[in-house]
Parts: structure tokens; C-alpha cells; sequence
């Protein structure tokens, strides 16, 4: 077993050991799968310094486990190894997963199955980012719908079992896209394999017409998690309703799935199928960007609002991925990818302290609020800041990236895209705004409390590197460069 | 001390991290530790000009790479020229005086420490902004310092209209913006750097195509009419002075507005190098200048009268600077780069005091409207006479530090009548609105009495700034005397020195404009002589133009907030009920097709099984009265068949039609036998 194994299955192993603790002691429970989120985000950590150090250079895998037989009648594999664009994933998932479970210590409800189901998914999460065969891939994939489903189903908000049903069931349509696509790959294989790595170096050698099609079966597969607009309808609903932790996860991870899938799957293997889709996947970006902007500000549910920013701020990462020439918009991606996992997950984390107090998220119901907790509005504002993009912070560096790296290969659709700019702080202003500056109502909300120690202690790793990557992004990009380099040269076969 | 120039933003970056992590609890030491930040800044700089001063201006620069691409690299740096002393100067002076100024301005604020903190965020952005190399890096602090105008605009948030202003100056200058960044990616896509001197050394070599390179140019400009409040983005800058007065002084009149002209005069050779985006630049200077100035005529705000002002102050400079690119652009000198910047440098002096005296007037008499007041020389000596200082420099007379600079823009209007009679005119408005301002303010009788009595002199942290600054006002010009051999001119220049002979006639002429303004004001508002409220009158229509502000706010409301706005829930009614709505129907219809399919398989494929087996029964119920056993039956059913095979041989139709009645003739029975049946067993159940 290697570090990437120890990483997947640590969250799996204790989620075994949480089915034999006493249910009722939700302390020991609780801290139980703190200690085992904890490990995997140090290994996560040290996988990211070491592969800093040792391999950042070359965009070679690292850290490769296999390729063992496991089912030699399909030929599947057990096949793992990391490079500079899951690197960072990894170690996101890491940080989040252990965060969210921190944010998780205020769940009263049969607080032995959330955890259990919050363990499996990380396996889930951690598996997908590290697989080299199919075979485990989409396992993982699939792996990791479970949870979700009954962490959304269970311990969710008032929709919660039609948010559920939809996520599970809209996700499960794409993937068999993307099964179909596997299959395919499969059987014109020779000899037929699942090993990713193999399929890349000939599956562009695949007839034109197939190629096109593979790449869309995957792309809707990966599309609906990204959300790609209009695949996007799922994610308010799931977001909105889960409970804060899983809406971090959902948000900070999953959602990356889907770039990741098309940067890992679907980009490098189908060159011809992505220069035929290069320009209508930019202009989804670009719809996403101002379509979703602009759907946020007619919000009136700040959770919903945060959501439909999702949508806005994934269409940057898809106008880059539609600029496949480019190695500044795959950094772009990258950037976005983790600057928005960051920022993202951290307000919804704060969307979820503020309705732990006050038991509404109706943007209407409040106002002036930063006289009554600064801290509070402090890390809010800051936060909002980071997601319009201001300098400082790594949504700047994201977007940035993003422009520059599309506007070589699209010059209008880039320009209207930075439209998305303004929108971003119009609505994010607008918000802030109507809670935490104006007259304060003291006969409805002089009871609120600030943010307590955990609480800031959940949301500050987020802030301290936000700003980190904002400042100082050298290194975050030398882990990805040689990666997307190598990627970039890929994609142009 | 040059070498380590980039250190000078740092100081009060450190103030903001101390302030806001460790000292937010304790006032005073908060306020020190800013004010002390930036004083040294203030002395490095100082530091700094002497040593750009001893090297004549030879630039210096020093970069650190951010992140790096294969097709561009970005980069953090300084570069050090004298544009950016003169910048560096400006800068930590007024925000030294302005914090100094802030401890009795804002002494007693709740939240006056955090105040401070944002005071050195600030100082710290634009310090940033200053001394960037590329462009890049001035768009990060330019960013900035949209973020701390922000904060400090809405510094006082219960006020719905200063959180409004706040939002509405950082969304304004956000749009402007937008062309700033496609300025950049043009620059980027095509020059394949930002940095400054590598773009223009390949604009000036021609490395560039001409159309690409107005294009960057009047993008570029975009961000400056945004952030300089250039028509038609101007709207932000009246509203954001319900920020704090000292903030007021500082961002929205010394230094953050005067960034858009700041870089315009960096990224001057891409004006140079295309006539047609320095023309825009000109043009849209002039009509900002000029509708600022006829809005400011008729202002009662006090506040609002000096940030028109403002607005069209910077009209005046950025006219220049576009002049100067026109002019260059086409071989011929100007001392519009010099203008500008010179400009650029004695306004923030005599701008930053006339705010402060403003707001040591409002700090005595707690309202901004000039109306109230009256007869205030009586009890502020220092601030009547240092805020005439100013109106006098800003008007233009000989020999304040306006009176220099504004010379130079109206000499760079030499060759182009059109603008040079709006200058004319502008600063004969100028020149109105302000001693109007003055009049009004100062002197005559208290119009509100109370007020009157409550007015005091402020405490010496405000007045000793006012007479420091009223010092720069009258003597800060005089490094731009024209008959210094060594002067401005020869130390900010653009490309190579133009020293230009002083014109005595042009002196003469707009000095006898700025009078003729003062004079009018003087008979209208001091010897009241001429009855302003009768000129209204008279121009009615001009006047409410004029005092509505051209209506901008509201046709910007009518047609881009409101439309939006409504777009937006278009949309959301959209997503929730098509996209989704699609969603919902495929779920729906899946649902529709199950149950249809459980009916099909119900009624149908079981259906025709349970069939199956009722026309069994059915037969088999008939059939058995075949077999009922009785002789007699059996032979009549002989003999029936033998007739129907007759009549059959006979006629075949004839053979259906007793067949028919046969089978009548069987049913009947049957059913007399069922009814038989029933009767008996009814009749049993009777006798039962």
C-alpha cells in the first residue's frame, strides 16, 4: 500500500470503526472521524509538499500504485498515481473534508450514520481524483453518489428529499453517458484495456465520428457535474438543501469532478472531438458566467445565492477549457478550481453560521448587521470580496488567468465574459449590503451572537489561503505547470 | 534609500496588520501607529525625490516574477521615475496631513480605529498603485483601492445613503474597469507582455499594429474615466462624499481619482502613438470638465460643489494629457504631458485643503449645505483664510500654485480653438462657483442662526494641516515657474523636454477670466448687487438642468438599473420554470411513462392472460348444455343438421338465416333456463 492508497481508504476504515462505537456517545463519534479526515489531510498536505519538491518538474505520474490485475476478465485494474492537476485536488478535498467535519460537530441528528456516510465519501472524493483505470474511476464515481444521496436525503432542509432524488438521479444520467463512452473506449481497444494512461496515447487514433461521440458522452457525464448551463438546475436545489457541510463538499469538491474528469479524460483523449466542441463549450462558459450572475442577483435565499454563483464562477473554467491552446488558461482552470473551492466553501460554511443563529437565510430579513457581529461581517465581506475577484485574493489570479489565457483564442466571447466581473459585484454587494450595512434591527436580531472559536477556526485556512494564493501564486503554479504543459501538447495532436 | 523604494508602501501596510489584528482595542495607539507609518513613508519619499532629483531622473526598476507562463509572465515590480516621486510626494503628504487631521475630525467615532486602519489600507493601495512597473500590478492596487474607497465611503453604514454610495462608487468604477481589463488582454494577447517599458518600446518601434494599439489605448482609458470619474461613469464621485470629510480629502479629491489621470500620463506613449485614442481622451476631458463645472454652479452642498469641482478638475487634466497625445501623435510640442501632471500634482494639494476646510466647517456647524450657513469668518479665522487660499489657487490667480498649472493647460490648448475657448470658460465657472462657495459660506450674515452659534474654530489637529496645506497651496506651483531653467518641465516630461517660453499673453488673458468669475460671484453673492435668484429665473430651464445634474442618475436608473434588475428576475422565473421546468417534465413524463406502462401491463399483457381464461369458462358454460345427456335433445340437433344440410345444398344464404334462428332459438332457451333457475331457487328462498 502507498501514501495514495492510505489516503483513500483511511476515511473508509473509519467509517468501519464508527459503525462499532456506541451511538449515543456523539463526542467520541465526532472526534473519531475528525482523527481519521485529520490523517488523510496530512498525508493530502505532504503529498502536495513532496510532490512539490521531488516531481514538479516533469509530467510524469507520481506516487503510481499498479497497475495490479484485479478482474482480469475485463481487464481492470487497481491503478493509481497523481500528477499536477490532481495534486492540488487531492489536497483541497483533504482540507475540506476535514473542515466540513469540524462543521459538522453541531449535527444532533443520528450523528453515527452522517459520519459514516461523510467518511464514505470521502473515499469516494479522494478515489476519484487518484484513479488511473476506468474500472476504479467510475467506481468511485458511483461510490461516491451514495452518501451524498442519504447525507442530502437524511439530514437535509425542508426539500430535502426531492433535492436528493434529483441530485442522485440527474448525476446517474451522466454517468452512463459516460459508462457508454468506458464501453466504447473498451471494446476498440487492442488489446482491450481500461488503463487511462493507455487510452490517452490511442484513443486519438479512434475514427473521427467516434472520437466526436465519446467526447460527448463524457462530456455530459462531467458536464452535469460541473453544472455546465443548462445542466445546472440540480445544484441550487442540492445545495440549498443539504446541510452546511455537505453544501461545502458539494460546492469545493464535487462540482470539480467535472473539470477534473474533462482535464484528466475527455480533453486529452479526444483532440479532434474537442476542437469540433472548442467554440459552443466557451460560449456555455460564457453563458454560465453571466447567466448565473445574473439569476444570483435576483435571489432572495443568500444559500441560493451563493449557489447560483457556482454556476457563474464554473463558467470561467469552462471559457478557459474551451481555449484547450492555451497553457495559461489551463493554469486558469486549475486556479479557478481551487480558488473557488476555497472562497465557496468557506461562505457556505458562514451561510451556515448565520442560520444556525437565526434560523432564516432570507437576505430581506436582516440588515445593519455588522454593528451587531463585525467579526462576523469582517470574514463575510472578505469573503464576497474574494469571490468578485478582488486582487489580494486567489479569485483575482483564477480570473485573471482565465482572461488571459482565452482572449488568444476568443477574443469577443472573452471580452463579454468579463462582464461577469461587474455582475459578480453587483450582486455580492447588493448582498452585503442588505445584511450587514443600513439601519440595524435591534428588537429582532439583538440576540444574535458572534461567530464562535470553532467556527472562525473552520473558515480561517480558507482565508489564510485564499490570500496566499492570491499573493504569492508561484508555487500552486509550479506544481500544475509541467502537467499542463504536457496536457496542452496532448490536446493540440 | 531609492534602491529599496518598493519598501514605501509597506509602512502603512504594517499600521493596517497591527492596527486590525492587535491594537484595534486601543484608539490612541492605533491612531499613532498610522499616522506614524505613513509619516515615515512620507520621509522616504522624501528620501526618494532627493535621489531622483541627484540622477536627473533616470528611471529605475526592479522586478519579481509573480507567475509564469509559457506565453507571458506576470510580474510584480517599482519603477521609479520622476512622475513617480512627484506621485510618491503628493501621496504620503496628503494623507499625512489628512490623518493628522482625522484625529479631531473623527475623535469620538465607535469605530475609530478601524477608521484608521482603513486610512493606511488606503495609503497603502495607492502607494502601491504608484509605483507598479506594469500593468498588471497597477490593476491589482487599483483594485485596492477601489475596495478601501469602499469602505470608506460607507464608513458610516447605518446611513443607508453611505452604504448606497459606497456601492454604487465601487460598481461605477467597476465598469470602467471592464476596459481596463481588455485593455490589458489586448496588450497581453498582442504585445505578449504588461510590462510598462516593453509595451511601449514595441508601440514606439511600430511592433504593434496601429488599429491594436488605439484599441489598448481607449480600453486603457476606460479604467481611467471610471476611477478619474470622467464622463459617463461621473455619477459615483457626488455621491461618495458621505464618506468621511478627511476621506473625502484624500481619495475622492487628492490621489485615487487622480489615479485615472496618473495612467493616462504612464501609458502616455500609447496615446502618442495613436491620435485617434488621444483624441477620445481629449474629448471626453473636455465634456467632463465642462459639465461638471455647470453642474457645480448651482450646487448647495458643499461638499457637492467641491466634488464637481473635482470632476472637472480632472476633465482639465486628463483634456491635457489627450492634447498632448493629439499633439505628439502628429510631430508637434506640447506642454500637455507637463500640465497634467503638474496639474495633476498643485490640485491635490489645494483640493485635499479646500475638503478640509469643508469639513472643518461642517465639523462647527454639523450640516453641508451652504444655505444654512453665512458669516463664518466671524469665528473660523484660519479656515476662512486658508479656504479662501485655496478657491484663489484653484481660480487661478497669480501667483498660487493653480495659477501655474492651470497656465500650462490653457497653453496647451494653443492650436486647438474649439477646446481653448471651453477652457476659457471652464475657468471662468471655476472661478464662480467657488468664490460663490466662498461667499456664501464665509461671509454675509448667518442665515441660520443657531447653527451660527454653535460654530467654533476647530482644534489645532485640524487647523495645523489646513496651513501647512494652505503653504503648498501658494508655493508647491513655484517648482513650475516657467522661467526656472531646471524646473518641472525639465524633470516630468514624457519622451524628451519641451521647455516652453511662459506666454505672457495667455497669463494675461486667463487671468482676467479667472477675475471677471470672481468678480461676478462677488456681485451676486457678497454686494448682492445682481440677484441670483432672478438670473435663475430667467434661465430656468438651464438652471434646473444644471441643478438636477442633467438628470444622469435618473436616466442611468430608467434605463440600465431598472431593465436589469428586471432581467434578472426574467431570468430567475426562467431557470426556475424552463430549465428546470424541462427538468421537472422529464421527471414527470418518466413517471407518466411508468404509470402507463403499469397500465398497459395491467389491463393488456395481463389483461389477455385472465382473457384467456374467461372465454374458456364462457365456452365451457355453453358448451355443456350440449351435453345435457336428454335423447331427445341429441336427436332433435339430427334432425337439425339434416334439414340445415338440405336447405344448404338448396340455397346457402338460406342456410345462415336458420342457422341465426337456430342459435336465437338455443339462446332463448338457455335464458328461459337460467330464468327458470333463478325463479325456483327465488321461490324456494320464499318458501324457505
Amino acid at each position: 500500500m502507498g501514501l495514495l492508497s492510505y489516503i483513500i481508504f483511511l476515511p473508509l476504515l473509519g467509517s468501519l470503526v464508527i459503525l462499532f462505537l456506541p451511538k449515543d456517545n456523539f463526542k467520541v463519534i465526532r472526534w473519531t472521524s475528525a482523527f481519521f479526515s485529520f490523517i488523510p489531510m496530512l498525508l493530502s498536505f505532504y503529498l502536495t509538499y513532496d510532490y512539490f519538491f521531488a516531481f514538479a518538474g516533469s509530467s510524469q505520474m507520481a506516487y503510481v500504485e499498479g497497475p495490479f490485475q484485479w478482474i482480469s476478465a475485463i481487464s481492470a485494474q487497481y491503478f493509481l498515481g497523481v500528477d499536477g492537476i490532481s495534486v492540488p485536488m487531492v489536497a483541497l478535498t483533504g482540507l475540506l473534508s476535514f473542515l466540513s467535519i469540524l462543521a459538522s460537530f453541531n449535527i444532533e441528528k443520528r450523528v453515527k450514520e452522517y459520519f459514516v456516510f461523510f467518511l464514505l465519501l470521502e473515499t469516494g472524493m479522494m478515489g476519484v481524483f487518484v484513479s488511473l483505470d476506468f474500472f476504479l474511476f467510475y467506481i468511485f464515481w458511483e461510490v461516491m453518489l451514495v452518501p451524498m444521496y442519504f447525507l442530502i436525503g437524511i439530514w437535509g432542509g425542508p426539500r430535502k428529499e426531492y433535492a436528493a432524488i434529483k441530485f442522485f438521479l440527474y448525476t446517474l444520467f451522466g454517468s452512463i453517458f459516460m459508462l457508454v463512452a468506458i464501453l466504447i473506449l473498451y471494446f476498440t481497444s487492442n488489446p482491450h484495456t481500461l488503463n487511462i494512461l493507455e487510452l490517452i496515447k490511442t484513443a486519438p487514433t479512434l475514427s473521427h465520428s467516434l472520437q466526436l461521440l465519446c467526447f460527448a458522452f463524457f462530456f455530459v457525464g462531467f458536464a452535469i457535474k460541473v453544472p455546465v448551463w443548462p445542466f445546472h438546475t440540480w445544484l441550487p436545489d442540492a445545495h440549498v438543501e443539504a446541510p452546511t457541510a455537505v453544501s461545502v463538499i458539494l460546492a469545493g469538491v464535487l462540482l470539480k469532478m467535472g473539470t477534473y474528469g474533462m482535464l484528466r479524460v475527455s480533453w486529452p483523449m479526444f483532440p479532434q472531438g474537442l476542437k469540433f466542441f472548442a467554440i459552443p463549450i466557451a460560449l456555455l462558459g460564457l453563458i454560465g458566467i453571466i447567466y448565473g450572475a445574473l439569476v444570483s442577483m435576483a435571489q432572495k435565499d443568500l444559500k441560493k445565492l451563493v449557489a447560483y454563483s457556482s454556476v457563474s464562477h464554473m463558467g470561467y473554467c469552462m471559457l478557459a477549457l474551451g481555449a484547450f491552446s492555451s497553457v495559461t488558461a489551463m493554469t486558469g482552470v486549475m486556479f479557478q478550481m481551487v480558488s473557488h473551492g476555497l472562497i465557496t466553501g468557506a461562505l457556505f460554511l458562514l451561510v451556515g453560521v448565520l442560520y444556525d443563529r437565526a434560523h432564516t437565510r432570507e437576505i430581506a430579513a436582516f440588515g445593519g448587521l455588522g454593528v451587531k457581529i463585525p467579526v462576523y461581517t469582517g470574514l463575510m465581506v472578505l469573503f464576497s470580496m474574494a469571490s468578485l475577484g478582488l486582487p489580494g485574493m486567489s479569485g483575482f489570479v483564477s480570473e485573471f488567468m482565465v482572461f488571459v489565457g482565452s482572449f488568444s483564442s476568443f477574443k469577443i466571447i472573452t471580452a463579454l465574459a468579463v462582464l461577469g466581473v461587474v455582475l459578480t459585484a453587483a450582486y455580492m454587494l447588493r448582498m452585503v449590503q442588505r445584511m450587514f450595512l443600513g439601519e440595524f434591527n435591534i428588537a429582532k436580531w439583538g440576540g444574535l451572537t458572534e461567530i464562535n472559536l470553532r467556527e472562525i477556526l473552520t473558515v480561517a485556512p480558507l482565508a489564510i489561503l485564499t490570500i496566499i494564493i492570491g499573493v504569492y501564486p508561484g508555487p500552486l503554479s509550479n506544481i500544475m505547470k509541467a502537467t499542463l504543459e504536457n496536457l496542452v501538447t496532448l490536446m493540440a495532436r | 534609500m531609492l534602491e529599496n523604494a518598493y519598501l514605501i508602501p509597506f509602512y502603512p501596510l504594517l499600521a493596517f496588520v497591527v492596527i486590525i489584528f492587535f491594537t484595534r482595542w486601543k484608539e490612541k495607539l492605533s491612531s499613532y501607529i498610522a499616522i506614524s507609518m505613513v509619516l515615515l513613508a512620507f520621509v522616504h519619499s522624501v528620501f526618494v525625490m532627493a535621489a531622483m532629483l541627484g540622477r536627473h531622473g533616470e528611471p529605475l526598476e526592479k522586478i519579481v516574477t509573480f507567475i509564469s507562463q509559457p506565453s507571458l509572465t506576470l510580474e510584480l515590480g517599482m519603477y521609479i521615475d520622476a512622475l513617480t516621486a512627484v506621485m510618491l510626494l503628493v501621496v504620503t503628504i496628503v494623507a499625512s496631513c489628512v490623518q493628522i487631521y482625522s484625529l479631531g475630525y473623527m475623535h469620538g467615532d465607535p469605530r475609530f480605529s478601524r477608521y484608521f486602519s482603513y486610512l493606511s489600507l488606503f495609503t497603502f493601495s495607492m502607494l502601491g498603485l504608484v509605483i507598479a512597473n506594469n500593468f498588471f500590478m497597477i490593476f491589482i492596487f487599483w483594485e485596492l483601492v477601489g475596495l478601501t474607497s469602499y469602505l470608506l465611503i460607507g464608513f458610516w453604514f447605518e446611513k443607508k445613503s453611505a452604504s448606497d454610495a459606497g456601492k454604487k462608487a465601487f460598481i461605477t468604477t467597476r465598469i470602467g474597469d471592464l476596459g481596463f481589463i481588455v485593455g490589458i488582454l489586448i496588450l497581453a494577447a498582442y504585445a505578449g507582455t504588461l510590462n510598462y517599458q516593453q509595451v511601449f518600446e514595441k508601440v514606439s518601434s511600430g511592433a504593434l499594429a496601429p488599429g491594436i494599439v488605439t484599441l489598448a489605448g481607449i480600453f486603457i482609458f476606460c479604467g481611467a474615466v471610471g476611477k478619474s470619474a470622467q464622463f459617463p461613469l461621473h455619477v459615483w464621485l457626488p455621491d461618495a462624499m458621505e464618506g468621511p470629510t478627511p476621506v473625502s480629502a484624500l481619495i475622492h479629491a487628492a490621489t485615487m481619482v487622480a489615479a485615472g489621470v496618473y495612467l493616462v500620463a504612464r501609458a502616455m506613449t500609447l496615446f502618442v502613438g495613436s491620435a485617434e485614442a488621444a483624441m477620445v481622451v481629449a474629448v471626453i476631458g473636455l465634456i467632463t470638465s465642462l459639465l461638471a463645472a455647470s453642474i457645480a454652479l448651482t450646487q448647495n452642498d458643499i461638499k457637492r460643489v467641491l466634488a464637481y469641482s473635482t470632476v472637472s478638475q480632472l476633465g482639465y487634466m486628463i483634456m491635457a494629457l489627450g492634447l498632448y497625445g493629439v499633439d505628439s501623435a502628429h510631430g508637434h510640442h506640447s506642454p500637455g504631458y507637463v500640465a497634467g501632471t503638474f496639474h495633476l500634482m498643485t490640485h491635490a494639494f489645494f483640493k485635499a485643503l479646500l475638503f478640509l476646510g469643508a469639513g472643518s466647517v461642517i465639523h462647527a456647524v454639523h450640516t453641508n449645505d451652504i444655505q444654512d450657513m453665512g458669516g463664518l469668518s466671524k469665528k473660523m479665522k484660519i479656515t476662512t483664510i486658508t479656504f479662501f487660499i485655496a478657491s484663489l489657487s484653484i481660480s487661478g490667480i497669480f501667483p498660487l500654485s493653480g495659477f501655474w498649472s492651470k497656465d500650462e493647460i490653457v497653453a496647451t490648448t494653443v492650436g486647438h480653438p474649439i477646446f481653448m475657448i471651453f477652457t476659457l470658460a471652464i475657468a471662468f465657472m471655476t472661478a464662480f462657483y467657488m468664490f460663490r462657495l466662498c461667499f456664501l459660506t464665509f461671509t454675509g450674515k448667518p442665515r441660520v442662526q443657531e447653527k451660527f452659534d454653535h460654530a467654533h474654530e476647530s482644534p489645532k489637529t485640524m487647523t495645523y494641516p489646513l496651513m501647512f496645506l494652505a503653504f503648498l497651496a501658494i508655493f508647491a506651483g513655484w517648482v513650475g515657474l516657467p522661467w526656472l531653467p531646471h524646473g518641472f518641465s525639465s524633470f516630468v516630461y514624457h519622451e524628451e523636454v519641451h521647455h516652453a517660453e511662459p506666454n505672457y499673453l495667455l497669463m494675461l488673458v486667463s487671468t482676467i477670466v479667472a477675475l471677471s468669475g470672481i468678480g461676478l460671484s462677488y456681485l451676486m453673492y457678497y454686494k448682492k448687487s445682481i440677484s441670483a435668484d432672478a438670473i435663475a429665473e430667467k434661465i430656468k430651464p438651464l438652471y434646473n438642468l444644471s441643478y438636477h445634474k442633467f438628470y444622469f442618475d435618473e436616466i442611468y436608473n430608467a434605463v440600465i438599473i431598472q431593465p436589469l434588475l428586471g432581467l434578472t428576475n426574467v431570468l430567475w422565473w426562467f431557470d426556475a420554470n424552463v430549465v428546470d421546468g424541462f427538468v421537472n417534465f422529464i421527471g414527470w413524463l418518466t413517471v407518466k411513462w411508468a404509470d402507463l406502462k403499469q397500465w398497459f401491463d395491467q389491463y393488456i399483457v395481463d389483461g389477455a392472460v385472465n382473457g384467456a381464461g374467461y372465454f374458456c369458462m364462457g365456452a365451457s358454460w355453453l358448451f355443456r348444455y350440449l351435453q345435457s345427456g336428454s335423447v331427445q335433445f341429441y336427436a332433435l340437433t339430427i334432425i337439425a343438421a339434416a334439414i340445415g344440410l338440405v336447405i344448404y345444398r338448396v340455397t346457402p344464404l338460406g342456410f345462415y338465416y336458420y342457422l341465426a334462428g337456430l342459435l336465437i332459438m338455443a339462446l332463448s332457451r338457455v335464458l328461459a333456463r337460467i330464468f327458470n333457475n333463478n325463479r325456483v331457487k327465488a321461490n324456494s328462498n320464499v318458501e324457505g
